[in-house]
């Protein structure tokens, strides 16, 4: 049984004070209905996820009690990924022919501020100021730039290429271009990581309506495959957030894992991916996850970022929205932001942000606290 | 003279000449953790000992934490108070590294692999009037 994508919905990140995160979520899903052009009543099944926007399931209120299966998923950061997992597990099974993945989310302003015991941890941890998201990108940036000769002109220009590509973006929340030196005077934030090298929780939601792909001709003429779908935690020794010790063995990374599963699942390798959305949550995570996913070399990147091979025209395209740091991450919804953008572009409806010479096989990759990633891959 | 208390039992020897931080040790594959856990998350066995680790170490890596953290953070500062402070992983001898906050904070004063040392230093404040102790590194005098 495979998969297919017939329908994307994106409620627009950064901020919509009026709206509740549900509003939003509800929004993007409204928008996925009418570009798969079905109905609510016509969805047999839903996943959901959302961090400080409510019980996924809750949006039936607002957009009707039909009785479907609808279960919540919560996976930190990558809450998008979990359920999007789901839902191909739930059309792979032979169970449903068509449902709902929904992620939705309205952080308030700041750094995010975890509760240990959510976590497993004790209390001092988070009181002695070690538990916070930004500390670990930045430790972790510094000693992969220690190992690997990575300067802080590859961080700078990973931030540089995002917010162009925000600026070419119309439903970004970031649409200013920043110039490489605004971005290297910009505040330090975590020592390697600058203010303009920092996404932004923010608020938003995406949708995606899941199909049987032998049925999804029935519903639309240009479904796209999901051909991928693969999460993985961590494993013992891999340099994690929200992590008071680490092993002396440093291990792969759950992206590792989760990259190598999707690609055999696909049956494809990295070199067959023309267009990517790696998590950046900041600029040197996007750069550890080029390696990671298979992309390059450690400490190739920055010769990559030298040449603009990450940029729209480059042969490796990455973040074509601007990705986290120009759209900033609305926890439950970013995952299924990456999978839309790649959707995008594979359709060729990608205006100004095109990749050129139709892309045909997309990539997706979350990941979120304590260590989980999620991968997907999408064809024409 | 207020008394001083430790912010959390078990994560160092205090009072002692010596602190040193206290971690555990599997019995069966002799993979450490700090803090100390009764279950190992190498092998999963559910045999362990509580040993310690050190009082100096390398920096594995490290940072500025250069704005002040909302809760769960819980200092007696204020935010025109905030002293930006360093946070690291510290490579002990007992054999895992341990993310600790740093008495430096400014990156002139830190480099990895620099030799760093245990110090118990106090951190709040509480109702009662006892300092909360807990564990920071700092760069290694006398070596």
């Amino acid at each position: 049984m495979n998969v297919a994508i017939i329908g994307i919905g994106l409620h627009r990140f950064g901020r919509s004070p009026n709206m509740s995160g549900m509003q939003q979520g509800a929004s993007a899903v409204r928008a996925a209905l009418a570009d798969a052009g079905l109905s609510w009543a016509d969805m047999q099944f839903a996943y959901g996820g959302s961090q400080d926007g409510g019980n996924a399931d809750a949006l039936v209120n607002e957009l009707g009690l039909t009785g479907l299966q609808f279960t919540n998923i919560w996976n930190g950061c990558a809450t998008g990924g979990s359920s999007l997992h789901a839902a191909y597990s739930s059309i792979k099974s032979g169970e449903y022919d068509v449902g709902v993945v929904v992620g939705f989310d309205k952080h308030p302003r700041g750094a995010f501020n975890p509760r240990p015991k959510e976590w497993g941890l004790d209390e001092w941890y988070g009181e002695t100021g070690l538990m916070l998201t930004t500390q670990f990108f930045a430790l972790k940036t510094q000693r992969y730039m220690h190992d690997h000769g990575i300067t802080e002109d590859a961080l700078i220009r990973v931030s540089e290429k995002a917010f162009t590509n925000g600026s070419l973006t119309p439903t970004a929340w970031r649409q200013q271009a920043l110039s490489y030196e605004e971005i290297a005077n910009s505040a330090m934030v975590s020592d390697p990581l600058r203010k303009y090298m920092f996404c932004s929780p923010a608020e938003g939601g995406a949708a995606l309506i899941i199909c049987n792909a032998d049925k999804a001709h029935q519903y639309c003429s240009n479904p796209l495959f999901l051909k991928a779908a693969a999460v993985r935690t961590r494993h013992y020794g891999s340099f994690e957030v929200f992590a008071p010790s680490q092993a002396m063995e440093v291990a792969d990374a759950p992206t590792v894992t989760a990259s190598k599963a999707a690609f055999e699942q696909a049956g494809i390798g990295p070199e067959d991916v023309d267009v990517m959305q790696l998590q950046d949550t900041d600029s040197g995570t996007e750069i550890m996850h080029m390696a990671e996913n298979g992309f390059c070399e450690h400490g190739e990147q920055e010769k990559l970022l030298l040449e603009g091979a990450t940029g729209i025209h480059g042969r490796l395209p990455i973040n074509t929205d601007g990705g986290c740091l120009a759209n900033g991450e609305p926890v439950g919804a970013s995952g299924l932001r990456q999978v839309y953008e790649v959707c995008v572009q594979l359709r060729g409806e990608g205006g100004a942000r095109q990749v050129p010479n139709e892309p045909k096989v997309g990539y997706t990759h979350v990941y979120g606290a304590p260590g989980i990633s999620g991968v997907n891959i999408i064809t024409k | 003279m207020s008394n001083q208390v430790p912010l959390h039992e078990g994560l160092f020897t205090w009072p002692a000449a010596k602190p040193q931080l206290l971690g555990s040790r599997c019995n069966q594959c002799a993979e450490a953790t700090f803090p100390a856990q009764p279950d190992c998350r190498s092998c999963g066995s559910r045999q362990t000992t509580i040993v310690e680790l050190g009082d100096r170490g390398i920096l594995w890596t490290w940072t500025i934490q250069t704005f002040m953290p909302k809760q769960p953070y819980r200092s007696d500062e204020t935010p025109e108070t905030f002293r930006p402070y360093g946070v690291g992983y510290v490579e002990m001898p007992g054999g895992v590294r341990v993310e600790a906050r740093l008495q430096a904070n400014s990156p002139d004063q830190l480099q990895i692999g620099m030799p760093m040392q245990l110090d118990i230093i106090p951190f709040r404040t509480d109702k009662n009037g006892n300092q909360k102790m807990t564990f920071s590194f700092s760069a290694a005098q006398g070596v």
